[in-house]
C-alpha cells in the first residue's frame, strides 16, 4: 500500500504532494492533527518570510522541521505560540489551528494558547533565580496550590525532563549555575511543569555539546508518549534520529512533509534530496 | 661585568630594551594618576577631621544628638541637619524610585518605540540638568504652587496626621523632598531604562512563552534579571539626594529646628553648609560646620560600602557572570 | 491544585498598563514644564549687553553678566585641563595594567566613593586645603574643586571604553613589535576615541553646572576675572546670590543665567551623543 501511494504521489506538485501525504498520514495512524496550518504567510515588516505554508501536524508525535538557515524553520514555529507578537513589524497571515482553534484569530486567549503550547528556544534560558524557582514560575503563574502541592509539580517536571536527580540535592542554587546541557534540560522542564500539549522546540540543542545533546534526545524520546513534539532543526541527523515526520523548508516554503524515513530515504522532491544528501545548504 | 647580567636580567625575555624601559614608565605613570583619587579621599577625610577637631572636643559625641545651632552662644549640635536630609532624602526615594522604574518600564515595554526612543532620549538629557536649575524652579514655580494648592489640599485631607499641621508656607521639608524626587528621577529612570533594555529578547520570549503578561514578565523575570544594575541606580539616586545642596537650599527654609510637620522649614547638612560657611566668623562656629561636612561624609561612605557589599552579594548569591 | 483566573490575571496586568500612562505623563509633563518655564522666564534676561557687560547694582537698567560667563568659562576649561589627563591616564592604568589586582580595585572603589562624595564636600576640602592657606579665594580653588568632580567620571568611562576594545587589537599591535605605551595611546584610544570624547563632553557639561563646590572656592565677584587668584565671577553662584535676594531685576538676571546654563549643558550633551553615533557609523 506504502508503495502504491509513493507512486502515485510521485507524478503531483509538491504542494499537492505535502497534502496528499497528510491525508495518508491520518488514514495510516488514525491520528488527529494536532496543528493544522493552512496557508500561512509571514512578514517581517515588508519582507515576506514564508509563502502559503500548508502543514498538518500530528499529535503525539516529534515533527522535525529542517532546512537550510534562513528559509523559515523557526519564524514558522514562533506563530503557533504568537510569541513573534513581541516585535511590531512582525505579522502572520493564514489559518493555524491547534485543537481546532485558529490561533490567530484575534479573540485568542494568548495566556491560554502559550500554557498550552510551549517552547525552547536556541540558547538555554534559565530565568535569573533559583532552580526550582525556575519551574516553579510557571506553576505559579498558571495554578494556585499549597507549598507542597507546588513542590510535587516542581519534582514532577524535573524527573519528567530527566533532570531531577542531577539538581535534587541544590535546588535553591541559581539556574546559572547548571552547565548548558542541564539548563536547557530545565528550560524543556519549566515548560512542561504548566502541562502543555505542543512542545516547539527551536533548535536546542545547537548550543549544547555532543553528551548533552543526546541526553536531549533522549528526553525527546519519552516526550513523545504525552506530547506532540515540534522540533526545528539544522541537523539532519538529529532530525533523523528523534523524529517521526519531517517537514523541508526552501525560502519559506514546504517543500516536502512526509514520515521521516521516507524523507531521508526516498524523497519525491529533488531539491529535498539534494539537501538530505548534502549537496547544497 | 655582574651589571650588565643584573640588567639582563630585569629585561623580559623577547622585549627589546630600548622599549621596556619606556614601558615601564608609562605604567608607573598611569598608576601615580590612579592613585590621586586615593590621595583625594585620604585628603578629604584627613581635612575634615583635622578641621572638626575642635568642634568634637569642645561638644563631644552629644554633637550628633543635640539640635541646637546657636551661633551667639557658640553652642552647636548636628541633630536638626542630620534629621532634614535623612527626611527629605527618604520623601525624594519614596516618590522617585517606584514613579522612576514604572516610567521605564512604560518606555521599554508598553510605549511605541519612536516614542520610546525619542522621550527616553530627553530623559536621559534631563538628568544633565544642573541641580541649581531645580532649585530655581522649586522657589519660584513650586513653592507657590504648594502654598495655594498642594499644602492647603493636604492639610484639610489629611490634617489629622502630624506630617501634615501648620501653615502652608510653600518652602518646607516636603518641597525640598519633592524637588530632590523629580531631580533624581530622570537618573534612576535613565539607568533603569538602560537595564530593562539590556534584557535578553530570548529571556522575555521564554516568559512570554510560558504564558506570562507583561506584567508578569517585568516583575518577575527582567527586574530580576537587572536588579543589580537597578539596585546600583537607586543607590546612586540616594547618594546624590543625601549630598544634594542648591535643588535643596532654595526650597527649604533653613531652620535649625526639628519639627513633626512636613510643611515647617528645616534643613540639611548641604543647605547648612551652602548657607553659613562663608558666614562663620567664630573658630568654633566653622569647626562645627567642618564637622557636619564630616557627618555628610561619613554618612554617603556609609551609604555607599553598605551598596557595593550588597551589589557583591547578589552577584555572589546570583552566580553566573553576566 | 486550582487554576489561577486567567481574567485577573489579565487585569493585573491591565490596571498595570493603565496606571503607567498617568505616571509616565506626569514625570515627564513636570520635566517638559521645569524646562519650559526656565525657557519662558531666562529669554527676555538674554540680550546683547547680558553676554557684554559688567553686572549692574540692583535697580539700575542694563548691565550683563558678562564676567560670570567669562569665569565659568575658563574655571570650566582649566578643569577640565587638568582632570582630564589625569583621568585617562589613570583609566589606562584600571583597564590596561592588572584589572584584577588589588591595587586596581581598592583605585576602582575609592572612585566610585569619589564619585558619590557631595560636590559641597569637595568645595569645602578644597577649601581648607588652597583658600584658607593661601589667605584668599581664588578662580585656581575654583578650577581645582572642579577638576576633581571631573577626574572620577572620566576615569571609569575610560575604564569602560577601554574594556570595549577587543584584545585582538592589543595583541596584534603588541605583535608587530610595538611597544605598550604605543599601542595604548596610538591603536586603543584611537578605537575607542568617540566613547572618550563623550565621556569627557558629558562630565565637563556636568561640571560646568556646579555651584556647591564654587561656593566656597571661587566665591563670586562682580568684574572681570583679570586674575585666577582673586575670587572670580561665574554663573551658578551668581544664580544663588540674585535668586536669594529680593531684587526682580537681579531674580530675572538669574533666570537668564539658568536659561544659558540649561542650554550649554544640553548641547554639549546632545553633540556628545552625536560623537558616539558618528562613532559608531565609522566603524
Amino acid at each position: 500500500m506504502m508503495m502504491a501511494t509513493e507512486e502515485r504521489v510521485f507524478v503531483q506538485a509538491p504542494s499537492e504532494v505535502a497534502k496528499q501525504h497528510a491525508r495518508e498520514i491520518e488514514d495510516v495512524f488514525r491520528l488527529p492533527a494536532k496543528v493544522t496550518v493552512r496557508n500561512l504567510n509571514f512578514y517581517y515588516g515588508g519582507q515576506q518570510a514564508l509563502f502559503d505554508n500548508s502543514i498538518d501536524i500530528p499529535a503525539l508525535r516529534v515533527t522535525a522541521i529542517i532546512g537550510p538557515s534562513g528559509c523559515g524553520k523557526s519564524t514558522h514555529i514562533r506563530v503557533y505560540n504568537r510569541i513573534f507578537e513581541l516585535y511590531r513589524s512582525h505579522r502572520a497571515e493564514g489559518i493555524v489551528e491547534i485543537d481546532g482553534e485558529n490561533i490567530l484569530s484575534p479573540t485568542t486567549d494568548l495566556l491560554k494558547l502559550r500554557k498550552k503550547v510551549g517552547m525552547i528556544f536556541q540558547r538555554p534560558t534559565p530565568f535569573p533565580m533559583s532552580i526550582f524557582d525556575n519551574i516553579a514560575y510557571g506553576v505559579r503563574l498558571h495554578y494556585r496550590g499549597s507549598r507542597s502541592e507546588i513542590t510535587d509539580r516542581v519534582e514532577d517536571a524535573l524527573k519528567r525532563g530527566a533532570l531531577w536527580d542531577e539538581v535534587k540535592e541544590k535546588l535553591c542554587e541559581p539556574a546559572t549555575a547548571l552547565s548548558g546541557g542541564q539548563q536547557q534540560r530545565l528550560c524543556i522542564a519549566r515548560a512542561i511543569a504548566v502541562e502543555p500539549k505542543l512542545i516547539l522546540m527551536d533548535e536546542p540543542c545547537s548550543a549544547i555539546d555532543p553528551v548533552a545533546t543526546s541526553k536531549i534526545e533522549d528526553l525527546i524520546e519519552t516526550l513523545r508518549d504525552s506530547y506532540t513534539v515540534v522540533l526545528v532543526t539544522h541537523n539532519m541527523q538529529q532530525a533523523a534520529r528523534v523524529s517521526d515526520f519531517t517537514a523541508f523548508f526552501y525560502k519559506g516554503h514546504i517543500v516536502e512533509f512526509g514520515p521521516t524515513t521516507k524523507i531521508f530515504t526516498n524523497p519525491d522532491n529533488e531539491q529535498t534530496e539534494d539537501y538530505i544528501t548534502g549537496r547544497f545548504g | 661585568m655582574t651589571d650588565s647580567t643584573a640588567e639582563k636580567l630585569s629585561v623580559p625575555p623577547g622585549a627589546p630594551r630600548d622599549q621596556s624601559r619606556p614601558d615601564a614608565l608609562f605604567k608607573w605613570l598611569t598608576a601615580a594618576c590612579s592613585l590621586v583619587v586615593i590621595v583625594i579621599m585620604a585628603g578629604i577625610l584627613f581635612e575634615l577631621v583635622r578641621n572638626s577637631g575642635m568642634a568634637f572636643r569642645e561638644f563631644g559625641f552629644s554633637f550628633l544628638t543635640t539640635d541646637s545651632w546657636n551661633p551667639i552662644l557658640s553652642d552647636f549640635g548636628a541633630a536638626s541637619s542630620v534629621y532634614g536630609t535623612l527626611v527629605s532624602t527618604g520623601i525624594a526615594m519614596i516618590i522617585a524610585v517606584p514613579l522612576s522604574i514604572i516610567i521605564a518600564i512604560y518606555f521599554v515595554e508598553v510605549a511605541h518605540p519612536k516614542v520610546s526612543r525619542l522621550i527616553g532620549g530627553a530623559v536621559e538629557l534631563l538628568a544633565a540638568i544642573p541641580s541649581i536649575i531645580y532649585g530655581m524652579w522649586g522657589l519660584f514655580v513650586f513653592a507657590a504652587l504648594m502654598q495655594t494648592h498642594v499644602q492647603p489640599f493636604l492639610g484639610t485631607h489629611l490634617g489629622a496626621l502630624p506630617l501634615f499641621q501648620g501653615p502652608p508656607m510653600g518652602i518646607g521639608m516636603l518641597t525640598a523632598g519633592l524637588i530632590l524626587a523629580l531631580m533624581v528621577l530622570p537618573f534612576i529612570t535613565a539607568v533603569t531604562r538602560d537595564v530593562l533594555m539590556m534584557v535578553p529578547p530570548v529571556l522575555k520570549e521564554s516568559a512570554y512563552g510560558v504564558g506570562s503578561t507583561m506584567w508578569e514578565t517585568v516583575r518577575f523575570v527582567s527586574l530580576k534579571y537587572g536588579r543589580r544594575g537597578i539596585v546600583g541606580a537607586v543607590f546612586l539616586g540616594f547618594g546624590r539626594a543625601l549630598g544634594e545642596t542648591m535643588a535643596v537650599t532654595f526650597v527649604i527654609g533653613n531652620s535649625h529646628r526639628i519639627s513633626a510637620s512636613l510643611f515647617s522649614a528645616g534643613n540639611t547638612i548641604a543647605s547648612s553648609l551652602a548657607n553659613e560657611f562663608n558666614e562663620a566668623s567664630e573658630p568654633i562656629y566653622l569647626s562645627s560646620l567642618f564637622a557636619l561636612a564630616l557627618v555628610l561624609f561619613g554618612i554617603t561612605l556609609a551609604f555607599q560600602t553598605m551598596a557595593h557589599h550588597w551589589v557583591a552579594r547578589m552577584q555572589r548569591l546570583e552566580g553566573g557572570d553576566r | 491544585m486550582r487554576p489561577r483566573s486567567r481574567a485577573q490575571r489579565r487585569a493585573a496586568d491591565a490596571a498595570i498598563r493603565v496606571a503607567m500612562v498617568p505616571a509616565a505623563l506626569i514625570g515627564i509633563a513636570v520635566l517638559a514644564w521645569i524646562l519650559g518655564e526656565v525657557i519662558a522666564r531666562g529669554v527676555g534676561a538674554l540680550t546683547p549687553t547680558f553676554f557684554t557687560e559688567l553686572p549692574t547694582p540692583p535697580g539700575m537698567e542694563g548691565g550683563g553678566l558678562g564676567n560670570a560667563i567669562v569665569g565659568t568659562l575658563l574655571m570650566t576649561l582649566l578643569a577640565a585641563l587638568m582632570g582630564t589627563p589625569v583621568g585617562l591616564l589613570a583609566g589606562v592604568f584600571l583597564a590596561e595594567f592588572g584589572p584584577s589586582s588589588r591595587i586596581a580595585t581598592t583605585v576602582r572603589f575609592t572612585t566610585n566613593l569619589l564619585m558619590g562624595t557631595p560636590s559641597i564636600i569637595i568645595g569645602i576640602f578644597v577649601y581648607s586645603v588652597l583658600v584658607l592657606p593661601l589667605g584668599h579665594f581664588s578662580g585656581w580653588a575654583g578650577a581645582v574643586a572642579l577638576a576633581i568632580l571631573i577626574l572620577p567620571v572620566v576615569m571609569r568611562t575610560t575604564e569602560d571604553m577601554l574594556n570595549l576594545v577587543p584584545d585582538e587589537l592589543r595583541e596584534s599591535g603588541l605583535a608587530l613589535g610595538a611597544p605598550r605605551w604605543k599601542v595604548t595611546l596610538g591603536i586603543i584610544f584611537r578605537a575607542a576615541r568617540s566613547g572618550l570624547v563623550t565621556g569627557v563632553l558629558l562630565a565637563v557639561a556636568r561640571v560646568s553646572g556646579e555651584t556647591a563646590p564654587l561656593l566656597f572656592t571661587a566665591l563670586n565677584s562682580f568684574y572681570w576675572p583679570g586674575s585666577l587668584s582673586r575670587p572670580t565671577a561665574n554663573l551658578t553662584v551668581t544664580i544663588f546670590n540674585y535668586a536669594m535676594s529680593p531684587y526682580s531685576d537681579w531674580q530675572e538676571k538669574a533666570w537668564g543665567a539658568s536659561l544659558l546654563i540649561t542650554v550649554s549643558v544640553l548641547v554639549v550633551a546632545v553633540l556628545a551623543r552625536f560623537v558616539i553615533k558618528d562613532g559608531r557609523e565609522r566603524a
